[in-house]
């Protein structure tokens, strides 16, 4: 944990207040299914677990949502898929992987039967649609976390191939 | 050691404003001035000094009147600091004492300073040193640290109740 | 099992920003609960408390909060990491246990400290989606247009809930947004995380809520007319947004049913939906139709006191019972990205 304060405003009632940043700088151990998924998408290859009825989740689960055993088998999905829903993100925040406004999307994996969050380099809220084909940009520096998938793109619109 | 991802880095940073309340401000307000304002507790009649959060958690209100305190006071307790750690600004070994200012019910801990440690006593009489004026922030640390009176030791009965 | 009735409630006005300390901000309101219960700190046999503090930006925030109890001689306490409504559960449960016979309940929390939309983020899986930083309204938006491209809701209906909640919060002191709208003017608002608009989201508020509840004897002697906790329960759906029903609330569904509200009619119920969507699939989740009237107080819409919003559900519905113009009454809190907890409290009047 680390904090700070830098300067100081007195407001109508007398109370001092001051800008205080609190940040904690984590590291997670991400057990055996995270690590395969994760490592998977630093190589550019997108994996789900196949649960108790066959479903692939994709990001992965760890134990089967029905019967609760540990998930062990895989299967590969693709980086194209479908847009399950969107919303807009006039003003990106810190953190967020596009620094200009985009939307926010459950995105479903070709291959995959749950959906996987994240951003959709769209330009505008006119264009999108539920149902319209995205496939993956890739980070250009990898680093081993679900920010390997930069966003998606929509694919008749993607300059680059998908891999 | 195969070079799977076995962690992620997720730092989390959230901006807040700080805000001390109206309470805590006029002792706040009390420093920026070279003065203790400590605060009366309307029920059971102890002065804070500091006001803590604004609150005597003895009775559970909010504390009352402002009260002067100080600007003497007398060691109750203290320890002598031998344990050199990061960060640390202040050569050992130094002593860090509770002071029981001279009007308040409550001890406040500060820095011992321009006495040996193997001299600092219980009942020890100490004064602050100030910072020069044009340093003085809504802070604490406007007072470098306290130092020895010459006075005669204070009689332990006079502190005991804070023992 | 013993039977435990809300006696008596008290609510801060909900404030936009506040400068007193969290502590500051509890003392007045622990005391107008006691006042309004007409008993002393000595007579309350345990004491709960729900508070986050990722609110406030103080760890351990929780514990100064004590300080607002007057905790000398020391008192039992409890505290939750949640809503003030999931401690009133804790506290029903302790009364259950036969060990005391009052509990004082309460809920702070000082949604205006920091970005509170960011602030909610970190509540989400901190492995392949807190990463990307998704804040509170755009993953509420994303469950609202799933609802809506659905057919489970309509913008017009979304706008209804907005007109009702804001039209009821006029008559609610305590509410920090409340006004006529019409549906058109509603429904030509921009949208402010599309498909949402800003009166689609809830008002987050800097808020406190206290309620003391009491077993048996205990309640009838210290008021007229006890609410009575007829059914309690809480449900938890999966924390995997990619694997969630986006259009229905089977938690809320299930505590509803083991909280035995279809046994009887439900004249009001106070629902802790932070968006309007949300309140239409929990009223369809809950079972509750055209007789009962839903958030009369203007409910999380209008003023969402973070960690307080949920009890003062239980507070505005257990006042509904103790004036005496209803019989049976819902209490309801949430938690969580797209209403993820539900608890569903079922109050009645003797």
């Amino acid at each position: 944990m680390s904090g700070g304060t830098t300067e100081y405003t007195i407001v109508e009632d007398g109370s001092f207040t001051a800008p205080l940043e609190l940040s904690y700088p984590y590291k997670r151990t991400v057990g055996p299914v995270l690590s395969r998924f994760l490592t998977g998408l630093r190589d550019h290859r997108i994996e789900g677990t196949v649960g108790s009825d066959g479903r692939v989740h994709v990001p992965p689960a760890e134990f089967d949502p029905v019967t609760g055993a540990a998930l062990t088998e895989w299967a590969p999905v693709a980086s194209t898929g479908t847009i399950v829903t969107w919303s807009w993100q006039p003003s990106p925040v810190e953190g967020n992987t596009l620094q200009h406004p985009f939307a926010w999307a459950l995105i479903a994996l070709d291959g995959a039967d749950t959906n996987l969050l994240h951003a959709i380099d769209a330009g505008s809220p006119e264009v999108l649609s539920t149902g319209m084909r995205v496939q993956a940009r890739w980070a250009a520096e990898p680093s081993g976390s679900i920010s390997d998938i930069e966003c998606f793109e929509l694919a008749e619109r993607a300059t680059g191939a998908a891999s | 050691m195969s070079d799977d991802v076995l962690r992620i880095r997720t730092p989390i940073g959230i901006k807040y404003q700080y805000s001390a309340g109206p309470r805590v401000s006029s002792h706040l307000h009390g420093l920026m001035d070279g003065r203790f304002v400590g605060k009366r507790c309307p029920t059971c009649h102890l002065v804070y000094m500091p006001p803590r959060n604004g609150t005597c958690a003895k009775c559970g209100c909010l504390l009352g009147e402002d009260v002067e305190v100080g600007q003497r006071g007398t060691i109750t307790t203290f320890c002598i600091v031998n344990v050199p750690f990061l960060g640390q600004t202040i050569k050992i070994p130094y002593v860090a004492a509770t002071i029981l200012l001279d009007g308040a019910d409550m001890g406040m801990s500060h820095l011992i300073q321009e006495v040996e440690a193997a001299d600092v006593r219980m009942g020890m009489r100490v004064e602050p040193v100030w910072r020069p004026r044009d340093e003085w922030q809504p802070s604490m640390e406007n007072v470098l640290y306290f130092r020895p009176t010459g006075e005669p030791d204070a009689a332990f009965e006079s502190y005991a109740g804070q023992l | 099992m013993r039977d435990v009735a809300i006696i008596a409630s008290a609510q801060a006005i909900n404030a936009a920003t506040t400068t007193a300390t969290p502590v500051e901000m509890l003392i007045p309101v622990v005391n107008q609960v006691l006042e309004n219960a007409g008993i002393a700190r000595a007579d309350i046999g345990f004491w709960c408390h729900g508070s986050c503090d990722y609110m406030t930006g103080q760890p351990f925030s929780f514990v100064s909060a004590v300080d607002a109890l007057g905790a000398w001689p020391p008192i039992i306490e409890s505290h939750v990491e949640a809503d003030g409504a999931f401690a009133l559960y804790e506290a029903w449960i302790k009364i259950q246990t036969g060990e005391v016979d009052t509990a004082l309940v309460f809920g702070n929390g000082r949604s205006s400290s920091g970005d509170i939309n960011r602030i909610l983020t970190l509540q989400l899986d901190p492995y392949v989606v807190g990463p990307l930083w998704p804040d509170d309204r755009s993953i509420a938006a994303l469950q609202a247009r799933a609802c809506l491209e659905s057919g489970v809701v309509t913008e017009r209906a979304m706008a209804e809930v907005a007109m009702r909640n804001h039209h009821n919060a006029i008559s609610n002191p305590y509410a920090l947004r409340r006004g006529d709208h019409t549906i058109d003017e509603l429904m030509a608002a921009a949208r402010v995380a599309d498909p949402l608009r800003e009166l689609d989201c809830p008002a987050h508020a800097d808020g406190v809520t206290a309620v003391i509840i009491a077993a048996g004897d205990r309640a009838r002697s210290l008021a007229k007319r006890p609410a009575w906790i007829r059914g309690i329960d809480h449900r938890i759906e999966s924390q995997n947004l990619g694997n969630r029903s986006m259009t229905t609330l089977p938690s809320a569904a299930a505590a509803a049913h083991k909280a035995g509200v279809g046994s009887d009619k439900i004249d009001v119920a106070e629902l802790h939906a932070p968006y309007t969507h949300q309140e239409l699939l929990l009223t369809s989740a809950l079972g509750l139709g055209e007789s009962t009237s839903i958030n009369p107080s203007g409910g999380a819409l209008c003023a969402n006191p973070m960690m307080s919003a949920g009890l003062a559900r239980f507070a505005e519905a257990a006042a509904r019972i103790m004036n005496g113009s209803a019989d049976r009454t819902l209490g309801h809190a949430s938690s969580g990205p797209w209403m993820q907890q539900n608890l569903v409290c079922v109050l009645e009047g003797e």
